[in-house]
């Protein structure tokens, strides 16, 4: 065998390996112990081993394998190239702690037994690390086929709940417009060639309509899968729906496949991007990224809460991705490979922190059976593991310093700052815009994710059975510890991060920022020169805990010194209860106050007479009125048409056809 | 000899042309299932013609298939299924007789019209019959749309069949003969399930009347 070949073997090896532990997990369906202490965790071994051979073919050159399964005279092609390297890296590295996570969570008794749920999360991962090597439409839709299934199963785990039905139901419904645009995509790619390889579509030149017509294709078609606006609906109802480690891979993971694949059509098969291409995927992406917030800002359901948030990280890499399309059509190509570079770095955060934070409610969730922020609280002090290392993802999600989430945001923001240099006016005028609306995500994540931390596990504990939770248990503490370290590491080195994603900017926009010598040293982060901006996350810990450590010992040793305890002052109040704590829904309430255009709200205030007084109030996506039941009435209306020609008389139904016969005569004859 | 054969076939052809309109105005059932006893006669005929001044042997097997079928044993199959079903008398049309003779004759002109660039192709010794052959097809499509009770239905169904041998012997000697077994057994199997069907509406309904199947439509 030749040793260049190997990185793409072992791949395949890793995911002939989830296979088998997916078939193996059938064979022990009832056995969860087998399940939990053998599958899974060999199951993390297998992602560590594929994020190393990932991490090792990113800087190689692009390798192909033919893999002959499938159709006849229709094979498999497949190719790792640095893009699919460093998504395959995403993979490994966030499913490995997700998938040790697992293994202590998933039970039996709740819907679908363990061994099966093995089989479909298995071929979940393993549709997913196809759908990245896939090198054409054939194989690339096969599996993102599988891919769609098999998390529509894991989605429909308590398939006995009618919410949880309808949730998967929407999932499928657009998961599946999603790929008839991909299809489409790929249709109008292949240029007419009959050949549907993407060696053979790279290879063509498409004229601007006809380019211009599979970008929005394939913004249209991924943009179902990674939630871009208006086709976002299923992922609020699909993340709660599903089981926590389902939702972190999903989330994590699955989402990045689609970044994949619009990266994978606008810089690899189109290859000549046109500049208002990016200006569309800038205004959709920050869209998305405003609406999530703001919708994440008024939910009270933790795990909604979450998806919300996903959606406006997706927002925010897909601005990434506009500016770099943007920065590309300009031949600008050091700042194209600085967005760019934001783009996956905010990918590769994004995988582990969110997926930190969904594996953090699942704990909660087990603990205290409860997903609505109201009834959760001071969980610090029963499950401290749980409290730690979800503060740790709440940081990153939050774009804190020195977490991983601030590097990939302030990126962002400075590649934001050299559109002062793009030759078109309007341009320069609307990116300032768009930079401030970044900024204000950012502001208002912070905002999200102090709600999310705060209500769950500070206060009090809002009911009483809370203080019976416990911590979770070892595999799960392993799972969060290997997510928490991968936060702490990406938030503390981003140089060497850099450098490691390289490749994949130098391979797409023909620029790395690494190799044009601007980067900084270990720990200085300066991304183009050092006068106009850098960071160094090193400095700011250190800095932050001197700070801190100089603000306590002068408290002791300077101050007086003395420490007191007393009960908190309780507002005038005679009595302070747990109930009388700051809520999920009150700490939203500016929220939804200042931005309440957004939502669709109803209110149910109670009156001064009401012997039982109830408050409640429900925010509903407007879009969901807007956009979707038009359409659904729409084809309610056009189907009523249709149903007029089912007069159920068999003279009417022989008449249309011989009237149809009668006008393909005459017109075979015109 | 030739033109001896192709005048024949031409009179066979008219023969057929004829029967049709005259199945499009018959109101009785026994009546009609005698004309399409006689169309299938007159259709062997045209095929024996055929085979003999081409000299293709496979045409007279099809043609002693179609006398079995069409001329024996489907209208005796027929008489015994009105009698079980005593619907002897019964017809009636949805658009009266007259009209229905016009649009047939409309049907046979736009028929020729459209055969007209085909014929010229073909040199065979029907060349000619094939506008016939096609506005026999679309006159029994007529005569199924217009009749709302079930076995005229099936006889203008059975002469569709008729319709398309016609051409298919006209315009190239013939389909090979897998072909044809089969949709002779098409035929036949579809005789019988339709027969079946009868009873089957007869028992729900007590009639034949077709137009009772609007209740099975769906609100």
């Amino acid at each position: 065998m030749n040793a260049s070949a190997l990185p793409i073997d072992a791949i395949l090896a890793v995911v002939v390996v989830w296979f088998a532990i997916g078939l193996a997990g059938v064979a022990a369906l009832h056995s969860t112990r087998l399940v939990a202490y053998g599958l899974f965790p060999l199951s993390a071994l297998a992602s560590l081993a594929l994020a190393g051979y990932a991490l090792a073919a990113l800087p190689g050159g692009a390798q192909t394998a033919i893999l002959a399964i499938g159709l006849p005279g229709l094979p498999f092609h497949l190719r790792l190239d640095a893009l699919s390297a460093f998504f395959l890296a995403v993979l490994g590295l966030a499913s490995a702690g997700i998938s040790i996570f697992a293994g202590g969570y998933f039970r039996a008794g709740e819907g679908t037994p363990p061994g099966l749920m093995c089989l479909q999360y298995h071929v979940f991962l393993a549709s997913m690390a196809m759908v990245l090597l896939a090198d054409d439409a054939y194989a690339f839709m096969v599996c993102w086929e599988l891919m769609a299934l098999s998390s529509f199963f894991l989605v429909t785990t308590n398939h006995r709940i009618p919410e949880i039905q309808r949730a998967g139901f929407l999932y499928l419904l657009l998961a599946h417009i999603g790929a008839i645009a991909i299809l489409l995509c790929f249709g109008v790619l292949q240029a007419n060639t009959g050949d549907y390889t993407f060696a053979n579509m790279r290879a063509q030149h498409l004229s601007p309509f006809w380019a211009s017509a599979a970008f929005l294709l394939a913004l249209f078609g991924f943009g179902a899968k990674a939630g871009i606006l208006p086709l976002h609906v299923w992922l609020p109802e699909a993340h709660p729906a599903a089981p926590s480690p389902v939702s972190a891979l999903m989330s994590g993971v699955m989402l990045k496949t689609a970044i994949y694949g619009l990266a994978r059509v606008t810089f690899d098969l189109v290859h000549t991007p046109i500049w208002w291409w990016g200006v569309v995927a800038l205004a959709v992406g920050l869209a998305t990224a405003l609406f999530g917030v703001v919708f994440a800002a008024a939910q009270v359901d933790m795990k909604r809460l979450l998806a919300y948030s996903s959606i406006e990280n997706i927002g925010l890499i897909v601005v990434a991705f506009g500016l770099a399309i943007v920065f590309t059509a300009y031949r600008m190509h050091s700042l194209a490979a600085l967005a760019m570079t934001a783009m996956l770095y905010h990918c590769l955060n994004h995988a582990i922190f969110k997926s930190l934070l969904f594996l953090g409610t699942g704990s909660v969730l087990h603990a205290t059976h409860e997903r609505s922020l109201g009834k959760l609280g001071g969980l610090m002090r029963y499950m401290p593991w749980v409290a730690v290392t979800t503060l740790a993802g709440v940081i990153a999600s939050a774009g804190l310093p020195p977490s991983n989430g601030f590097v990939s945001e302030w990126l962002l923001l400075q590649s934001f700052l050299f559109t002062g240099a793009l030759p078109n006016p309007y341009l320069k005028m609307l990116a300032p815009v768009f930079a401030a609306g970044v900024a204000l995500v950012a502001a208002l994540a912070g905002y999200v994710m102090v709600k999310f931390f705060g209500v769950i596990f500070l206060g009090k504990p809002r009911e009483e059975k809370l203080s019976e939770a416990r911590d979770a248990g070892a595999l799960e503490r392993l799972g969060l510890a290997w997510l928490t370290a991968g936060c702490v590491l990406l938030g503390l080195f981003p140089v060497a991060v850099i450098e490691v994603i390289d490749p994949v900017p130098f391979a797409l926009v023909g620029r790395g920022l690494a190799q044009s010598g601007h980067i900084g040293d270990w720990m200085m982060l300066a991304p183009v020169t050092a006068e106009r901006a850098s960071y160094s996350p090193l400095v700011v810990l250190v800095a932050t805990l001197a700070i801190v450590l100089v603000a306590i010992l002068v408290v002791h040793r300077v101050y007086h010194g003395r420490v007191r305890r007393a009960p908190a002052w309780g507002c005038g109040f005679p009595a302070g209860t747990a109930r009388m704590q700051d809520t999920a829904e009150g700490f939203g309430q500016p929220i939804r106050q200042i931005f309440e255009p957004f939502y669709r709200m109803k209110r149910e205030l109670p009156t001064a007479f009401d012997s039982h007084p109830r408050y409640r109030v429900t925010v509903e996506d407007p879009l969901w009125a807007w956009v979707y039941l038009r359409i659904a009435a729409a084809t309610d209306r056009i189907s009523r048409f249709v149903g007029l020609m089912q007069r159920g008389r068999i003279s009417i139904y022989l008449l249309y056809s011989f009237i149809t016969l009668v006008t393909l005569l005459f017109l075979t004859q015109a | 000899m030739t033109s001896f054969s192709t005048q024949l076939v031409n009179l066979f052809a008219a023969v057929l042309l004829l029967i049709a309109f005259a199945m499009l105005s018959q109101r009785r059932i026994v009546a009609l299932i005698n004309l399409f006893a006689l169309q299938g006669l007159a259709l062997v005929g045209s095929t024996v013609t055929v085979a003999y001044a081409t000299g293709q042997h496979h045409l007279y097997y099809s043609a002693g298939i179609t006398f079995a079928l069409k001329v024996v044993v489907l209208p005796l199959i027929l008489h015994r299924l009105i009698r079980k079903l005593n619907v002897k008398w019964d017809i009636e049309t949805l658009i009266n007789i007259p009209s229905m003779m016009l649009v047939g004759i409309v049907l046979v002109i736009f028929a020729f019209n459209l055969a007209l660039p085909i014929s010229e192709f073909s040199r065979s010794v029907s060349r000619g019959t094939l506008g016939i052959a096609l506005a026999c097809v679309l006159m029994s499509f007529l005569m199924m749309i217009t009749r709302s009770k079930a076995v005229p239905q099936v006889i203008g169904f059975l002469s569709m069949e008729n319709g398309l041998f016609f051409a298919a012997t006209s315009a190239t000697f013939g389909m090979p003969m897998v072909v044809e077994l089969g949709i002779a057994l098409d035929v036949l199997v579809g005789m019988v399930i339709l027969g079946v069907f009868m009873f089957q509406i007869r028992e729900q309904f007590d009639s034949l009347d077709i137009s009772h199947l609007e209740k099975l439509k769906e609100d």
